[in-house]
């Protein structure tokens, strides 16, 4: 019994992601949580937000720390993004930097307690 | 919180990096009880410079040490900051007190009252408030004496007037923007500067060379913009005195009120008058006018951040009179059956301007905006028996739309632009007039890569009844090639049509004649002018001893292709206008450097070479009553702030004006011929300002310490209505040393 409804949830999961892929957005807004402290976080931040093919805009925020994405889910989704924050050293909410990459981060920017 | 303004003084310190002695201490506190214990995430700092850290979970804190450091700031939000005085680099041990209140605050990095751009691609200079705070700056013409990039200018013996002069071309090369309008132009070239009190002016931007697409084509050496105070950040009453030891007395208010959540609105009120007729050099001519001039300001903002709409909407009105010319004469009678030689001018002007701006919904990267202007300016003036009157009435509208292609890496605006202006204007006995109409639409293209280069590529056309139909490029790269190093390249064309007569009215108090060779252009015979203006400039800055050092150069090389060449040299009876044949171009260039001697000590140094030649008549020779060689330093220091706010500024600027060729006069007899060059000389100005509280302050200066002055500023000035009467020749101030003092207070 148990079997069958992990099943039949499966394949629900699977079918409402196949429609979502038929639902992409050309200018699909999202939020992100990365962690920082300053300007040349935010900099940094954004830069590497914006290096994505298909991000269109990209804006953080140093008290809320919430990074505003507008991109276009033909080109790019949030784990790629997330993915090239997190090579520039600063976590997300889904990943964590690489200690060595967090490590080459200036010393104010070292925003881990 | 405290981590990010760590982080600022961080991101200022260099990377070069040299040993140092340290110096170690514990940030305290006591509790209740009297209980010890460390305080973590103190920022600690050196006063002045860029070296602070922040203390350790025990309290700790470890810094490097040199001699020169002697104040160390101690700040915790929540706490009194405090200043410790360090004489040798021992252990520090320090409790910090409670504070009650949120206001005492203290804001660690100091803002340059004035600064250049490191990031945008133009060369841009920034002053703020602060800066124009550092002299009287009654005027925008007068808002320039501490800034290298503007060098400021006597006109003539008779007005008082300031002209200002970028890469050594004078203001109708420039583009005078209010709020990104164009304000100063047509009839109010000449005096339309004098027209903005000081204390309206929030900002000023300055760019060097020329500027974008999108504020149109007439900018030739560059572009001033100036912002006035908005209502919904402005204090809600600001009084200013201003009294003058020349008998200037002036007088601003402004008031500001929240009218809703979204409506603000704005009165400010100026006002001034000289009645002492002040004749120093006894040549019988006033040195300066006599004059009053009321100006009044309404502005209406509304700001809606929810649905993303901006609007303002301005009004004003302005009236002044100035009079001049030799001590005794009658004013209330005209001029003819007098002996006695009078000048007087007299403008009133009425605007209007109205600004909408308008973020899209969730697209923060597009925006739509429309300004839109009227004016009506009339001036009524004779100078003897010289009758010159214009009046001009001008309508404004640019459109700019704002977006991306694909990210903001690549940022386009495009918009278009009206302008409709009508000329009418009395000339002694003739009469002109003309109407100017232009529509335009223009392209801007902004690629930032994100890492060391941003380029700006914009192109404009124009459909002009008297110009024509033709395009404005313009280019502007910005490349950061090493750490703190940055590289500009700008070029790009510009046009105008030459208003000879309101632009050089000067004339007018001359035995000097206009004449204009005709060339059947379509502005009084002549041509418009078109210029090709390059420029190249290198920022850097350093670190030397702990200390930030601001470094720049720039040169800039502007080409006339069609120019209207002013030639005071074929007679000193004539000025002659026509068309140039041949070669024009201004080469200006400029060294800098901006630093901080010691904690609160700003230093700035400048010097400026100018080499502007043209084709005249007699030659291809130098244009008259222009510098070569100027030095510039200016120096400015602040004590520290008592509990109450108050401290002492202390500022002073010297200007170091090499020789200047002056016009031929060698056709006059022997009385009247002047030396072939003016001989170079200083000028000093000093203020020193109190605060006593944010809300009380008292200044005093002197302007000319020196006591500076031309010999005999108006030529031939024992008969007026002689063959040899010339008081445009001025290469000096008029009068001489000058104090004032004023106060402000605000609420």
């Amino acid at each position: 019994m148990k079997k069958i409804v992990v099943i039949i949830a499966v394949f629900l999961w699977t079918g409402m992601q196949a429609q979502e892929v038929s639902k992409k957005l050309k200018s699909c807004k999202t939020t992100l949580q990365v962690g920082g402290n300053c300007e040349m976080c935010k900099a940094r931040i954004e830069k590497s937000a914006l290096k994505n093919k298909g991000v269109k805009y990209a804006s953080w925020n140093a008290d809320t720390k919430a990074l505003f994405l507008i991109y276009n889910e033909y080109k790019t989704n949030t784990e790629k993004i997330a993915k090239s924050i997190v090579e520039a050293g600063h976590d997300t909410d889904t990943i964590r930097a690489s200690q060595d990459r967090y490590e080459q981060l200036h010393m104010c920017c070292q925003y881990r307690d | 919180m405290k981590k990010r303004i760590g982080c600022l003084f961080v991101v200022f310190v260099s990377m070069v990096s040299f040993s140092q002695e340290n110096i170690k201490g514990m940030i305290m506190v006591k509790d209740t009880q009297n209980n010890v214990s460390g305080l973590e995430g103190v920022s600690v700092y050196w006063l002045g410079t860029t070296l602070g850290g922040i203390t350790n979970k025990k309290g700790w804190f470890q810094l490097p040490y040199q001699r020169e450091y002697k104040q160390l700031v101690v700040n915790y939000v929540g706490y009194k900051t405090d200043t410790i005085t360090v004489k040798n680099p021992k252990t520090i041990h320090h409790f910090l007190k409670e504070s009650n209140s949120l206001e005492e605050v203290f804001i660690g990095t100091r803002k340059r009252a004035s600064s250049k751009s490191y990031l945008q691609p133009v060369n841009h200079i920034e002053i703020r408030e602060a800066e124009l705070l550092k002299a009287a700056c009654c005027n925008l013409s007068e808002s320039f004496e501490t800034n290298p990039s503007i060098d400021v200018n006597y006109t003539d013996a008779v007005s008082g007037n300031k002209q200002i002069k970028m890469l050594g071309l004078t203001s109708p090369y420039l583009l005078i923007t209010q709020e990104n309008i164009p304000v100063v132009r047509g009839a109010s070239q000449a005096y339309g500067m004098s027209f903005v009190p000081g204390t309206w002016i929030e900002s000023i931007q300055i760019t060097k060379g020329m500027g974008s697409v999108a504020n149109g084509f007439e900018s030739i050496a560059g572009q001033i913009n100036v912002e006035i105070q908005k209502p919904s950040k402005s204090l809600p009453f600001y009084i200013n005195m201003y009294g003058s030891g020349t008998g200037r007395y002036e007088l601003n208010t402004h008031i500001n009120r929240q009218v809703n959540k979204n409506w603000s609105t704005g009165l400010f009120l100026h006002g001034n008058k000289r009645t002492t007729a002040i004749d120093r050099n006894r040549d019988l001519f006033l040195d300066v006018p006599k004059s009053q001039q009321i100006n009044v300001l309404n502005r209406w903002q509304y700001t809606n951040l929810k649905t993303g709409w901006v609007r303002f909407f301005d009004i004003s009105y302005l009236k002044d009179r100035k009079e001049s010319g030799q001590v005794g004469f009658d004013f209330k009678r005209p001029q003819l059956g007098q002996d006695l030689y009078g000048i007087q001018l007299e403008t009133e002007r009425v605007a209007a301007a109205s600004k909408i701006g308008y973020v899209f919904k969730d697209k923060p990267y597009q925006s739509f905006g429309i300004q839109s202007s009227y004016s009506n300016y009339v001036q009524k003036s004779f100078f003897g028996n010289n009758k010159y009157d214009i009046e001009h009435e001008s309508f404004y509208v640019n459109s700019i739309f704002q977006s991306i292609l694909g990210s903001t890496q690549h940022k386009f605006k495009t918009g278009i632009s009206l302008t409709y202006d009508r000329y009418d204007e009395q000339v002694l006995l003739q009469n002109y007039q003309r109407d100017e109409k232009s529509i335009g639409g223009f392209f801007e293209y902004t690629y930032d890569s994100l890492e060391a280069l941003i380029l700006v590529a914009g192109l404009r056309m124009d459909s002009h009844n008297l110009l024509g139909n033709f395009l404005t490029p313009r280019l502007h790269v910005r490349y950061e090639s090493w750490d703190r190093g940055v590289f500009k390249f700008a070029f790009g064309s510009g046009r105008r049509t030459a208003n000879i007569f309101t632009e050089h009215q000067k004339i007018f108090a001359s035995t000097r004649t206009f004449e204009i060779e005709n060339s059947n252009g379509a502005i009084y015979g002549l041509q418009p002018e078109k210029a090709w203006n390059y420029g190249l400039s290198y920022l850097q800055e350093i670190q030397l001893f702990g200390r930030k050092i601001d470094f720049s150069m720039d040169f800039f090389r502007t080409d006339f292709e069609k120019q209207v060449v002013v030639d005071y040299d074929s007679s000193p009876q004539k000025v002659l206008f026509y068309n140039l044949e041949g070669d024009s171009r201004a080469d200006a260039l400029q060294l800098e450097a901006d630093f901080e001697l010691f904690p609160k000590f700003d230093i700035r140094l400048a010097y400026k070479y100018y080499d502007i030649k043209m084709d005249y008549k007699k030659g291809f020779r130098e244009v008259p009553l222009q510098v070569k060689n100027r030095w510039f330093a200016s120096m400015s220091y602040q004590t520290l702030q008592n509990d109450k706010g108050g401290l002492w500024k202390f500022d002073t600027t010297i200007n170091w004006l090499g020789a200047q060729r002056l016009p031929d006069t060698k056709d006059n007899p022997l009385k009247f011929q002047l030396t072939k060059n003016a001989p170079a000389y200083s000028l000093v100005h000093a203020q020193i300002t109190r605060v006593f509280s944010d809300k009380f302050e008292i200044y005093l200066g002197g302007e000319n310490l020196g006591n500076t002055t031309q010999k005999n500023p108006v030529l031939g000035s024992d008969r007026p209505f002689g063959d040899y009467f010339d008081t445009t020749i001025v290469y000096a101030p008029v009068v001489g040393r000058m104090f004032y003092g004023g106060l402000r207070y605000k609420l």
